[in-house]
């Protein structure tokens, strides 16, 4: 298993990224042109059709060429997914009657079948959604395993309790399944977002309807027939391709849904929460979007502050809801920083993700590319001062330069709202309350860091940012086990870590009169 | 702005010992027992439930509430997490922040209990909008906890009318979650009107029309007796009132017979006075919107075998009433009345008896009144219900979770589950120079 050993460790990454070692000479080689084996709906472990017939193109970002067409699922399928949900979830059925710990051999199973295919289902995702092959094998494929293999454990530690209720009686409670939980998943992170939610949900033995993003619906069309392979029934995954509206607003708006559970950007969390509760006010739990602040103190090791703080930013294009995208640097180390940044995004190579020497790969779409480039615009044009980048590069795909803007100012469109591409915005602080606030000063809460060799510092700072995740001295560290999610509007509830299964649980109270109670 | 506040880093709140908290809570328990007859009485005069029924049960619940979260408060906890690589890894459970809560008219102290106990716990602020119907107990409970000594901003309590006290509430920008029970038509909008405006965490306890299920082989005579408690308590105003008697064909006409008997014996008046079982209805919508149930059971060919009729010329008195031969399709096997009316179905088969117990867009409770440990079991553990009770019903504990499935509902309040609405997860991972297990 050499070829995994090199991958875990985020900081080891980074530095491997960097220095363009190490990892690369155990790296299998990427298969450039992938077979598209899987394009269409996945209903009842069938692979078919959509209702309507219509298809929709899905683009390679790093040529802008169409990579295949896709089955375009709308409200129909969706409505034939929930009825073989539903069907798969009936009492007395295969998948209700199975052992809890069975649930987890299937798990595992899963994860064998991803190992097993893992230089082909990482060539899938490198070509459909542009991130560097290297990275995707290394981080995403890895904490894909692990995220099945975690969940595959709590299968059948999904526990009730007896609770010593006052008087004669015998109480206890159940942890039951949800029912059919919608799942709509994004396309910056295809594989793992859709493993956060297969795993917790799954394992708490829930039956699943996924709408996947239109930008790259092939992975996960892929893992379906792998979780075909491995055994789990027909009904309890179901994979819709298509649009948000259609598809996934089939999905928030449908009677017969008992869970939502999105990931999207804070203005469609609210849209779905609302067709929630319009609907048949089905649970919902969101993860929505971030303006991450990663707070560099004086006393930070210089080097690593801005190596971390860079890969903060730009991990996957900047196309992370917790990307560090307002640094916050002390004042007296502020103009060696941003000159060092400028220097290191200078330095940052992009390109071709299929190329093992590239940092660097397309942004998913054209419309994302607008958008960023507008942030670049409104920077300009709102004052802050361009240290690095601000253009697109080359005539094919969808490549921005590193950029990097220096004396950001809080009012700022781009220290304000979630730009989502490779723009690191640098501001300036003095005092540490006042710090506090300006974090504060935002609709998001997702996720903190702090740079700093001081304890007292690094503790206050953890504990009081209003954040979910707060990393100090790194940045972007996951784990299956660590709960991941927002304060604020950066979403409700949380996802990993025995924290993600409260929400893939219907808890149950039963109380029984009995003749005499002891304790 | 009072709770925000109050909930300002380094405030008194903020930097209280949690066990602290819990002193506090266990000091408010102690001053409703020093008060219990005063707040009873208040309780009954606003409510109309019978002093009695809110001395022994209403009373008795809601201190020990308030005692149960006491004790939680200082174990709200987080985990160390053995992460990959070498980073030491927590998490903490830090308080929402400021909690909206909306609680109703039909258990004014307890449903307050239920809401401040676990909020308080966590260490929240909150702002509570009390029933226009029964604002009074609430506030003399405010006044209670101010003098317990809860800091000024962290309880705050609004009396005012839902559209507009409650619905600002929901709406708010600086209100970070929403807690309310109430009806599960006001409980859609108020979740919308939370994900509108700032999508605040919300959690619903909502209505319920709970089918009890009376097996041929049950004790008659308890069985009766059990089932005429889980419609007619409090007046028929429980959310998770036992409004749909299944009974077992062999029994049927027998059991409707003892049924109409019951309720016909059953006294009804001044809730001051304390041979009477049954108050009055909380006020005249609710009055009316019952007449019209029975109106319509009368007009849907169900068969009316005791009272039916409004009682005396003041205040809100419904005779107990008892349809029989009640279909699933009626108005009243569907909908929540909310009131005395209880509806007897007959069913013979049990897989056909589970799928009708699922015919309905709620699942709050559920009983099961029968001597067989299989059947038992099986109905426990197959409703689709937030609680089940066997050969009883509204046992209610502290450390119980109560709650709903599907449309009744979202989240569970009570026991160590109730908790979980109350904090914020936070996770904190610190690189270090050298991991070892």
């Amino acid at each position: 298993m050499a070829l995994f050993r090199c991958g875990l460790k985020f900081r080891a990454l980074s530095a491997a990224l960097r220095n363009n070692v190490a990892c690369m000479s155990s790296l299998p080689q990427p298969i450039k042109n992938p077979e598209i084996k899987y394009n269409k709906v996945f209903i009842n472990n069938d692979f078919v059709d959509s209702q309507s017939g219509k298809t929709f193109p899905t683009i390679n970002p790093a040529t802008g060429e169409v990579i295949c067409q896709v089955a375009e699922g709308d409200k129909k399928d969706v409505d034939l997914a929930v009825k073989a949900a539903q069907d798969a979830f009936r009492l007395g059925s295969p998948w209700r009657r199975m052992d809890a710990s069975e649930r987890g051999v299937l798990l595992n199973k899963l994860a064998d079948l991803i190992e097993r295919d893992r230089v082909y289902i990482t060539s899938l995702e490198t070509l459909d959604n542009g991130k560097p092959y290297h990275v995707a094998f290394n981080a995403d494929l890895n904490l894909v395993i692990k995220c099945y293999r975690y969940y595959a454990g709590w299968a059948d530690k999904i526990e009730g309790k007896t609770v010593p209720v006052a008087g004669d009686f015998f109480a206890y409670t159940r942890r039951e399944p949800v029912g059919v939980c919608g799942q709509i998943i994004p396309w910056n992170f295809p594989l793992l977002m859709q493993a956060w939610k297969l795993g917790p949900a799954l394992a708490c033995g829930n039956v699943v309807v996924m709408k996947v993003a239109e930008q790259t619906p092939l992975t996960a069309l892929y893992i379906a027939h792998l979780a075909r392979e491995a055994g789990f029934p027909p009904g309890v995954i179901n994979i819709i391709p298509g649009y948000g509206p259609t598809a996934g607003g089939a999905i928030a708006s449908h009677m017969d849904v008992d869970k939502l559970a999105f990931t999207g950007s804070t203005e469609v969390g609210q849209i779905v929460a609302q067709a929630a509760a319009q609907s048949n006010l089905k649970r919902v739990t969101l993860e929505l979007g971030g303006k991450s602040p990663n707070i560099v103190l004086a006393d930070a090791d210089m080097e690593q502050a801005v190596e971390t703080s860079h890969f903060a930013l730009y991990f996957n294009q900047g196309q992370c809801c917790c990307a560090g995208s307002r640094t916050f640097v002390e004042e007296k180390i502020y103009d060696e920083f941003v000159e060092r940044s400028a220097e290191r995004a200078k330095k940052r190579t992009v390109g071709n993700p299929f190329d093992l020497t590239n940092e660097q790969g397309p942004q998913v779409d054209q419309e994302q590319t607008d958008k960023i480039m507008s942030y670049i615009k409104s920077g300009k044009e709102q004052g802050a001062k361009l240290v690095a980048g601000g253009n697109k590069m080359g005539d094919k795909g969808y490549f921005i330069e590193p950029t990097v803007f220096a004396d950001v100012k809080d009012e700022m469109k781009i220290a304000q709202e979630e730009i989502f591409g490779p723009v690191q915005t640098i501001l300036k602080f003095k005092d540490m309350d006042e710090l506090i606030e300006r974090c504060h000063k935002t609709i998001y809460g997702l996720a903190a860091a702090v740079q700093t060799k001081d304890l007292e510092k690094a503790l206050h700072l953890s504990n009081t940012l209003r954040a979910g995740t707060v990393w100090v001295n790194c940045f972007d560290v996951f784990d299956a086990s660590m709960p991941f999610g927002g304060y604020k509007m950066s979403g409700n509830g949380r996802e990993l870590g025995e924290y993600g299964l409260e929400a893939y649980s219907e808890v149950k109270s039963v109380v029984i009169k009995i003749p005499q109670k002891n304790s």
